[in-house]
């Protein structure tokens, strides 16, 4: 005991001040892609480069898709090297077409559920998570909201065993055909109301197997997606950025 | 004199196709036999299809003793003898082939689909499945125990926590665990068959994203492959930061591990600092590649980020706090008789079992079968500065929990090192045109165990054939067996104890 305790002391106390204040990331972090409108003239390059199909003209100007943009170090998109990441790790969005990013034009992030969902929801939120055919790290990355540093229960937001005591989904990976069954089963599962969370470019968008026949394109073809959450995987302060959006409980902008 | 039967290659290098022999099937049997005999195991084994038309199987056998690979490959017609009676570890791998080709091994003891796709060459399915529909995952005879007081608990896939999907069906004496069978798949997204034709510009993030906590080994197989085919190895100071990624990624799945273990066993203590040190670990790696899992760290060619603007010692900086928290919430964890009461002869799987079914990495060296990729097959910096491979005996959980404990020392220690005297000089190459109608093949410790590649290109240096081989492949029988015996309620343990990749193992 007296080990447990000295050991204690000697760790520290750990649990991060987020929302209150804002998180520091590494230098080298890639958040929210910034869009330089500086095109060559006739120039539509970056519509065939990304092997992802994140980027698009629309409007004679480049558009980038962060639905299904994996945020790469090596973007190829532009050969004009237009594109740049920032450190801005808000993302969250209510509607899969906000998460068009045009130059010169903010990104609509996630706004608060409506009012009789949030005075369900507000204080206790209780999701199950689908692990739907991705990697794992998106999986990973809501694991670590559990531990001190993030410590998602002081929000009251949990991460439920069944299905039947959840408030939502919250689904990672690009459902492989291996999974659709479940995960719809699930769904059907939860009772109503409820939400769904798309977290990741693979749910979003099929990610890097997107054009794979074993996989699905986009979690909103199959369930209403009530929040989306980009990022290869995203980063856990996003997600929890974009829960708490969803509750209302962060400021909007 | 007998004629030549196979070809050996080391670790990261090519061959002319050609230069295999192709031996008739019951050559190649006897001669992949007489390897097992000798000591050697199967690294990859697999189908594909042949220059000349139909289908060849190729076995890798990789022989620690010579630090070198065996490469043996012969013509497959639709049906083959089964070596699986005579060699355990293959059954997975000759079901794999069974399921992707459509052929059948003969007299193969547990013939089932592996991760239940249709088969690649449509109208030959070795189950005779309706051809133009998708299988349904777990659609599979499982084994069953019959017999008073005997029932069936089916798990999955969807599980308790926030982990992948797979399903195991345990057959039960009261408590007891008979006999557990696992079924996969779930996470299947066709990885294989995307990468066919490839190099292609999605290749690379792919390979990131076949087992995410597993980035790095993965990417830097896929890499070394290229660049073997290519003929052009990474510069020595992308070697030595490849090295400080994979060592950074094992560090954060380790230490996440015994936490893992910690939680499981109700020690809440070390659960919660390694919950928070894992994180420490991913962040050292955003910092040097601004991905927590180190996507974008490793390229063809070398790396993608470079160790400037004095990096180098803010990682030593902040490693130096992050060692003596990790150290002291071990040093705890171990110390502690009711952890050890818990873990100590919970799960055991025998020497003799392990070796049977091929197992690798940490689950293998717990068992006191030695297996590392580091030290067996090196290459780049670890050819200099790795001697530390970690053994135990026991391979219950307690070995797979102390592996990972001890192995977190070598690994901090083997950072600073590199860190202290990394090479100068280029950080990439570019990578030339890659060989054709070639074989290279690479092998990566990752954290779990080794990470094969191996690619075989075509006339037109493209991919006829990308096979990957993760340690989850080779390791969830292990898992199967520590079950056996075992009380149910030691599931959770056991499986976290080996930690194994799902999507690693669906491709």
């Amino acid at each position: 005991m007296l080990r447990v305790i000295a050991e204690r002391l000697r760790q520290g106390y750990r649990t991060g001040q987020f929302p209150r204040v804002e998180p520091k990331l590494p230098a080298r972090f890639r958040g929210l892609p910034e869009l330089t409108p500086e095109c060559p003239p006739g120039c539509a390059e970056c519509a065939n480069r990304c092997p992802f199909g994140a980027c698009e003209l629309r409007e004679g100007a480049p558009a980038l898709d962060l639905g299904r943009c994996l945020f790469c170090a090596d973007c190829p998109a532009c050969p004009q090297g237009l594109i740049h990441f920032t450190p801005d790790y808000r993302l969250a969005a209510r509607k899969r077409e906000l998460l068009w990013r045009q130059p010169g034009k903010e990104l609509d992030l996630a706004w608060p559920l409506a009012p009789e969902l949030r005075r369900l929801f507000g204080r206790s939120l209780k999701l199950r998570q689908v692990s739907a055919g991705g990697c794992n790290a998106c999986e990973a990355d809501c694991n670590v909201l559990g531990t001190l540093v993030f410590d998602l229960g002081r929000f009251g937001i949990q991460f439920v065993a069944s299905p039947r005591h959840a408030d939502g989904l919250l689904v990672t990976g690009p459902v492989s055909a291996n999974m659709r069954q479940a995960l719809l089963a699930t769904y059907e599962a939860t009772p109503a109301p409820k939400l769904v969370i798309a977290v990741g470019a693979c749910a979003i968008g099929g990610g890097p197997f997107r054009g794979s026949p074993e996989v699905t394109s986009g979690l909103d073809s199959l369930l209403p997606v009530d929040l989306f959450l980009p990022g290869c995987p995203p980063h856990p302060y996003t997600i929890l950025d974009g829960l708490l959006r969803l509750l209302g409980r962060r400021k909007t902008g | 004199m007998r004629s030549k039967q196979s070809v050996r290659i080391a670790n990261g290098a090519k061959t002319p196709v050609a230069q295999i022999p192709r031996l008739d099937y019951d050559t190649f049997a006897d001669a992949v036999l007489a390897e097992f005999d000798s000591g050697s195991r199967v690294a990859a084994y697999f189908a594909a299809q042949a220059a000349e038309g139909g289908l060849e199987l190729y076995a890798v056998m990789a022989r620690e003793r010579n630090a070198n690979f065996a490469l043996f490959r012969t013509p497959l017609g639709e049906r083959f003898q089964s070596l699986t009676p005579n060699c355990p570890q293959l059954h997975l791998f000759e079901r794999e082939i069974a399921e992707q080709f459509g052929v059948t091994p003969e007299g193969h003891p547990w013939l089932k689909p592996v991760r239940f796709h249709a088969s690649w060459r449509t109208g030959h399915d070795a189950w005779g499945r309706e051809p133009g529909t998708h299988p349904r995952p777990g659609d599979m005879e499982f084994y069953q125990v019959e017999g008073d007081g005997i029932h069936e608990v089916a798990v999955g896939p969807v599980h308790a926590g926030v982990i992948e999907p797979g399903h195991f069906r345990f057959q039960c004496h009261g408590e007891q665990v008979l006999h557990l069978e696992i079924s996969l798949g779930y996470q299947h997204r066709g990885l294989e068959r995307l990468l066919a034709g490839g190099p292609h510009p999605a290749s690379n993030r792919q390979m990131e994203t076949i087992a995410g906590d597993t980035t790095v080994a993965h990417m830097t197989a896929y890499s070394k492959v290229l660049e073997g085919l290519a003929g052009q190895p990474a510069p020595p100071r992308a070697q030595a930061i490849r090295a400080l990624g994979l060592e950074l990624e094992r560090l954060a799945n380790h230490v996440g591990d015994i936490g893992a273990l910690s939680g499981d066993v109700g020690f809440l203590p070390t659960a919660a600092f390694c919950g928070r040190l894992r994180g420490d670990y991913l962040n050292l790696t955003a910092l040097l590649c601004g991905s927590r899992f180190g996507r974008g760290l490793v390229r063809p060619g070398g790396v993608g980020f470079d160790l400037d603007g004095g990096l180098d010692g803010q990682l030593l900086a902040t490693l130096d706090g992050v060692q003596r928290n990790t150290l002291g919430a071990c040093r705890l964890f171990f110390a502690t008789p009711s952890v050890l009461g818990r873990l100590e002869g919970v799960g055991r799987v025998s020497r003799s079992t392990a070796e049977d079914l091929g197992l690798v990495g940490l689950a293998a060296r717990a068992c006191g079968v030695p297996r590392d990729g580091r030290f067996f097959f090196p290459t780049g910096v670890y050819k200099e500065s790795f001697d530390e491979m970690i053994t135990d005996e026991l391979g219950d959980v307690f070995a797979r929990a102390r592996v990972r404990h001890r192995e977190i020392e070598v690994s901090l220690n083997l950072i600073q090192r590199l860190l202290n005297v990394l090479p100068t000089g280029e950080t990439a190459s570019k990578i030339g045109p890659l060989s054709p109608d070639s074989l290279a093949l690479s092998l990566v410790e990752g954290w779990r165990g080794e990470v094969a590649h191996v690619a075989i290109t075509g006339g037109d240096g493209h991919f006829r054939r990308y096979k990957i081989v993760d340690p989850s492949f080779h390791n969830w029988s292990g898992l199967a067996m520590a079950l056996r015996g075992t009380q149910i309620s030691d599931f959770p343990l056991c499986n976290k104890s080996f930690n194994l990749s799902y999507c690693g193992f669906d491709l």
